[in-house]
């Protein structure tokens, strides 16, 4: 398995086969402000819900809680149900470009990686979204740790060849 | 201001999970973009320090609006404690704080323990295994997974890629062996 050609980041989709569902317009910075607005509506959910909150995750590993469970599962249905629409009605973006779903493969790294982030999802009591929030929200030393991730990003693509995928 | 002092209290898990898997449609309708926002590490590590390896050399500049998001979600911290703040401190499950309280813990404000997370802890052996170390497993592990909670659990598991839901299955396997087997030995330290 060649690794520059698969890519494995189910987040990236312009590297998919050489930029087919690559979209042709491109924006001027302050257009791209509108995902700043998205991601800060986002942001006000994630405090507001308390699913950043250490302690919440910590009774969500404990099964001492619904509320975790209740949030992440609402939101995949309500996430699935739209994509189903999307689908269905053919609901094209605002610019009228057709939607984009990108399939990606898998790979042993959703195991191995997938174990590797949920030790720290529960030491830290955050995912990334979460590590932005939690900044924001005035616990500035997790500034460090979002640092730390950042490093943790970068030594991953330091050795990802040498890594079973 | 009835309105506001709603908003001020914690939100139920049955408004703010449907709003959360909202910005899945949002994100696709403003601009074809997938939720996910682990990838912006990758993209900043692409942007200032791609020392030539293969995985940071693309075009990052493509997927900046992911960067523009990731500061969104700063800010809407910022909103929350500023305007939206709820002064009580987390109800957590009557035995957790019980736990809690055996190591320590027992300032419930703010969103991570301050008895924990804090600049004074940063230093200490207990502080770098949490803060630095916990940071780092986040950002190799969501790489290596090729996404987060939000990526994987959400815009993959709705989009029905069963990939997703194995990365999904880890998450949680990992973090309940880490809560429930390693973490007491931590808080011990």
């Amino acid at each position: 398995m060649k690794m520059q050609t698969i890519n494995t980041d189910f987040e990236v989709s312009t590297l998919d086969e050489a930029g087919i569902n690559e979209s042709k317009l491109t924006d001027k910075w302050y257009q791209y402000l509108r995902y700043s607005i998205a991601g800060m509506a986002f942001g006000v959910i994630l405090i507001k819900s308390e699913v950043i909150s250490w302690f919440r995750i910590q009774e969500m590993f404990h099964l001492q809680s619904f509320h975790m469970y209740g949030v992440i599962g609402s939101a995949i249905i309500v996430a699935g149900i739209s994509v189903w629409l999307i689908k269905k009605f053919n609901i094209k973006t605002v610019y009228g470009e057709k939607i984009e779903f990108h399939r990606k493969p898998f790979s042993k790294g959703q195991i191995f990686g997938g174990l590797l982030f949920g030790l720290g999802w529960a030491i830290t009591g955050a995912c990334p979204g979460p590590l932005f929030a939690q900044i924001g929200s005035g616990a500035t030393v997790i500034a460090v740790t979002l640092l730390s991730a950042i490093a943790g990003t970068w030594v991953y693509g330091y050795f990802r060849e040498k890594l079973p995928h | 201001m009835a309105f506001i002092e709603w908003l001020r209290q914690p939100w139920p898990w049955y408004v703010a999970g449907p709003l959360i898997g909202l910005v899945v449609p949002v994100l696709l309708i403003i601009g074809n973009k997938t939720f996910g926002v682990s990838s912006s590490m990758r993209h900043l590590c692409a942007a200032c320090l791609p020392a030539n390896i293969s995985y940071f050399k693309y075009d990052w500049k493509k997927e900046q609006w992911n960067l523009f998001f990731a500061g969104g979600i700063i800010l809407g911290g910022v909103i929350s404690m500023g305007l939206l703040a709820d002064p009580n401190p987390v109800q957590v499950n009557s035995k957790l704080a019980t736990d809690l309280a055996a190591y320590g813990i027992t300032d419930f404000t703010g969103t991570v323990p301050k008895q924990l997370f804090s600049w004074s802890n940063l230093l200490t052996i207990k502080g770098l295994i949490m803060m630095v170390g916990g940071g780092f497993l986040i950002g190799f592990g969501t790489r290596y997974a090729g996404g987060c909670t939000s990526g994987h659990s959400i815009m993959g598991i709705a989009t029905l890629q069963w990939p997703s839901l194995v990365a999904t299955c880890c998450f949680m396997i990992g973090g309940f062996i880490m809560a429930n087997l390693i973490l007491p030995y931590i808080l011990a330290l």
